[in-house]
């Protein structure tokens, strides 16, 4: 193994120094530290595994490794060599590649071409292609990982683990622009295989672990303990320690999520119980639609339920069903025992029910405009002031919800998006709450990229609603959030309810307990 | 003509190993499937249609659009539109008609003034490409601009009197025939085999497509996208260039006008035949079959004895329909159409 020491004050060292090694990194965003001085060494010849729950920083890092985010401080040093990554290319230059958790391929091109992109070398000569060197050089790509695919097959016409093989190929690449070994970094590879296709990925690994060092990322612990050599662990944006592969995933699990404090983060004390039988607010009766099948579900009034599932499980889609956002072919939905339509969101906007959608900054509020009229956006909001805006009744009820809420803005003018991300998805909950009828919520990751702080005022606003009846459907950001906001909680998985689990206060299901239904 | 069925395999015979799925779509068949049917139903209704005369009309009157339509379908390719074939058509439409032997001044450049022309209308071309991704212009905005420049050079240049061409070569463009054809036609031809290989072989044409299918990943490649995008809009002025050139010959004339109306049009064909408008898809045989199934239509509908004076309206019919057939596999619920 060549080692490359000649520049710069030599590292403390012995003699072979590690492929990748990351001191100290930060990295700020707007109101979050997504890295908070994080360290990491990856060996030669090693797959280290790198796991964290959401928002623990691990797509910072990976996106800081391969020159896709510059930090603020810290280094990162590969072979011993201390290293600034401008860009993908200057990663790649440095050994550094990595296959992205969205699938990165060109999918009206051929397989060889986007396993060449960008580096076409001998394959195009003076902007002329040379189709037949293309496909030499594609197939030596696919030869190295042993993977039988036509390089001229258009890449949209190939299965997913087909493509995988595709990005593993095409960013062995790497190897063309240095003579060391290449550092692979694969990013949630696994979330769109089928279990087969799985083991292959495996073989695959640790055959690139013959010539390559390998930083794997999974949600899936036991995946992450089965391939990899090591594991390190990231918690709000630390490094907190590494397990070793002999570890069990509980310990794994429990090193990422920390000491479960006895801090009531949850807010379980001002959760409501009532055990009197009664028709739940909300019944699911074999509901299908585009990625789920026979789906029953039921939530009562003043209970949270929350669907958890890996990515693929189709709990998102189901979700945005019931507020009529994706076309169903099948089944029923009752609400407080009226028949719901489902054509479209209209409908269930009327019967009082509210959606607040993952995606807040794109489908959950309008940037430009203000907090109070991101507020009264609905129709139902709407009736309340009247079809011509009258501005002083809009402002009390405003000013009304903005204190309720304890919502930070400097005046309900202010343009939403200059709020912080807490404040914008209260003024997005607080849309469904003006009104005065919502019945049911369906919340959809309600806390994603809310810091700590933000996510217990989310919490806290929660339960207060369901005190007063609400009944709520929520799609969590991590299982211990599922876990610690749910009274009950369903599993989906392949877009069947598979599984209902209770989640009383002060009786608690494991992670564990729901990761054996999730797969 | 090559079929559009043949733009989806490649030229490099495969290994003899199980090949995956690389038929012909639907959407890739339909526009040539479209073209018959409606040249059948045509030579059935009127027997002025099935001609041999006439399908040489077809052919000849379909050459300027077919150049048009090559420009254009690069720039469709990478997502962006192009609205600028006027006003650079109008430029080199009278730059060239003044720099030929013409009864205005005494130039006689001959071939020269009709590559002069040409690398005016390029570099007009490439002034939109620098606004979409210097400026961040976006091209629709863009490129209605330079039609505007293009306008206002081509009126400056125009100054009132209108330049009528006396060059040999120019003038036998329209109307000495080869095989039937007039050579614009296959001048028209020739750049529909050229730009078909710049798609199919070049890297800009290749990155062409890329851009529109998956513009992220190339980034993420270490391709600097910006070049060929630039690259695209010059190679699209310097067709629409040669398509002003055409209609010089054809009219003896320059005019300011020459390009009126080509924009609509060659979108019209590019879309009619498979280019999609969010890129990515389609090409520049998708939209050759386009251009000639707009003709064939036009031609038709008078040879059958529709006023001409319904064209207009039933070509924007045409377009719109095409679009939302195109469309119909990727509708979803409250999908965002701006």
């Amino acid at each position: 193994m060549t080692t490359n020491l000649q520049t710069e004050p030599v590292p403390p060292a012995p003699a072979a120094p590690p492929a990748l090694e990351v001191r100290g990194l930060v990295k700020h965003y707007p109101g979050v530290k997504a890295l908070d001085g994080v360290d990491l060494v990856v060996r030669q010849n090693e797959v280290l595994g790198l796991a964290g729950e959401n928002g623990a920083g691990k797509s910072t890092l990976l996106k800081a490794l391969v020159g896709l985010v510059r930090p603020d401080a810290g280094e990162i040093w590969v072979r011993g060599e201390r290293v600034r990554l401008r860009s993908v290319v200057d990663a790649a230059n440095h050994g550094i590649g990595m296959v992205f958790q969205e699938q990165s391929l060109v999918p009206n091109l051929t397989a060889a071409e986007n396993i060449v992109l960008g580096s076409e070398g001998p394959g195009v000569r003076t902007g002329i292609y040379r189709w037949s060197t293309m496909r030499r050089l594609a197939q030596e790509q696919l030869d190295k990982i042993g993977s039988h695919i036509d390089p001229l097959a258009r890449t949209d016409s190939l299965s997913f683990a087909d493509r995988q093989m595709v990005e593993i190929a095409k960013v062995l690449r790497i190897e063309e622009r240095t003579s060391h070994p290449p550092v692979i970094i694969l990013d949630e590879p696994t979330s769109v295989l089928e279990s087969q296709e799985i083991e292959t990925l495996f073989t695959q690994v640790r055959r690139l672990r013959e010539f390559a060092s390998v930083v794997f990322v999974s949600h899936r612990l036991d995946e992450v303990l089965d391939v990899c050599d090591r594991v390190a662990v990231l918690r709000g944006g630390r490094s907190v320690g590494e397990v070793s592969a002999d570890a069990e995933p509980a310990d794994l699990h429990r090193m990422m999520i920390g000491s479960t404090g006895s801090d009531d983060h949850y807010h379980e004390g001002v959760a409501v119980r009532s055990d009197e039988p009664r028709r739940p607010r909300l019944e699911v009766r074999g509901l299908c639609g585009p990625s789920f099948r026979d789906v029953d579900l039921d939530v009562h009034a003043g209970e949270i339920v929350g669907i958890v599932g890996v990515h693929g499980s189709g709990r998102e889609d189901l979700c945005r069903a019931l507020f009529g956002a994706e076309p169903t072919t099948a089944g029923e939905v009752v609400l407080d025992g009226a028949r719901l339509d489902l054509s479209g969101t209209r409908a269930a906007c009327a019967a009082g029910i509210g959606y607040v959608p993952a995606e807040r900054k794109t489908e959950g509020m309008v940037g430009p405009m203000s907090v109070a009229d991101n507020m009264t956006l609905t129709k139902q909001a709407a009736r309340c002031t009247g079809p011509i805006v009258r501005p002083g009744k809009q402002a009390t009820l405003v000013d009304t919800w903005i204190e309720r809420l304890r919502i930070r803005t400097p005046h309900r003018g202010t343009a939403i998006q200059r709020l912080s991300g807490g404040n914008q998805q209260k003024v997005v909950l607080a849309r469904w709450l003006v009104a005065g009828d919502v019945r049911l919520l369906l919340l959809d990751h309600p806390t994603r990229g809310l810091d700590i702080g933000a996510r217990s005022e989310v919490y806290r606003l929660m339960r207060e609603l369901a005190a007063t009846g609400v009944a709520t459907v929520l799609l969590a950001d991590s299982l211990e959030e599922a876990i610690g906001m749910s009274d009950r909680i369903v599993v989906m998985s392949d877009g069947r309810a598979t599984a209902q689990i209770a989640a009383p206060a002060g009786a608690k299901p494991t992670p564990l307990d729901l990761v054996k239904e999730m797969v | 003509m090559t079929s559009p069925a043949e733009a989806d395999t490649e030229v490099v015979p495969p290994a003899r190993r199980p090949r995956p799925r690389r038929g012909v779509s639907l959407r890739d068949a339909g526009p040539p499937i479209a073209l018959v049917v409606l040249f059948g139903v045509f030579a059935a209704l009127s027997p002025g249609f099935r001609t041999v005369s006439n399908v040489q009309n077809v052919l000849d009157a379909a050459a300027v659009l077919a150049v048009v339509a090559c420009g254009i379908s690069f720039v469709l390719m990478t997502g962006s539109i192009d609205l600028s074939a006027p006003g650079i058509m109008g430029a080199s439409a009278i730059t060239v008609a003044l720099l030929v032997a013409n009864n205005r001044n005494d130039n006689d450049l001959g071939l020269v003034g009709i590559v002069v022309a040409v690398g005016l209308a390029a570099a007009l071309g490439c002034l939109s490409g620098l606004a979409l991704v210097l400026l961040k212009v976006p091209s629709f905005m863009a490129t209605l601009g330079v039609s505007a420049v293009g306008l206002g050079v081509a009126t400056l240049l125009f100054a009132g009197v209108q330049p009528n061409v006396t060059d040999p070569l120019l003038e036998g463009w329209a109307v000495e025939r080869f095989a039937g054809l007039a050579h614009l036609t296959w001048i028209a031809l020739a750049c529909v085999l050229v730009a078909w290989a710049v798609q199919r072989y070049t890297r800009l044409g290749r990155y062409a497509f890329a851009i529109g299918g998956a513009e992220e990943v190339l980034a993420l490649s270490g391709v600097r996208v910006a070049p060929y995008k630039v690259a695209v809009f010059t190679l699209a002025g310097a067709f629409y260039g040669l398509a002003g050139v055409m209609v010089t010959s054809q009219l003896g004339a320059g005019l300011v006008q020459a390009g009126k109306g080509y924009d609509f049009a060659a979108i019209t064909a590019a879309v009619v035949g498979g280019t999609l408008l969010t890129g990515g898809r389609g090409g520049i045989l998708h939209s050759t079959v386009g251009v000639l199934l707009v003709t064939v239509l036009t031609n038709g509908l008078v040879q059958v004895g529709v006023s001409p004076y319904w064209q207009g309206g039933v070509q924007g019919l045409i377009v719109v329909a095409a679009v939302a057939a195109a469309v119909i596999p990727q509708r979803r619920r409250n999908q965002v159409t701006k």
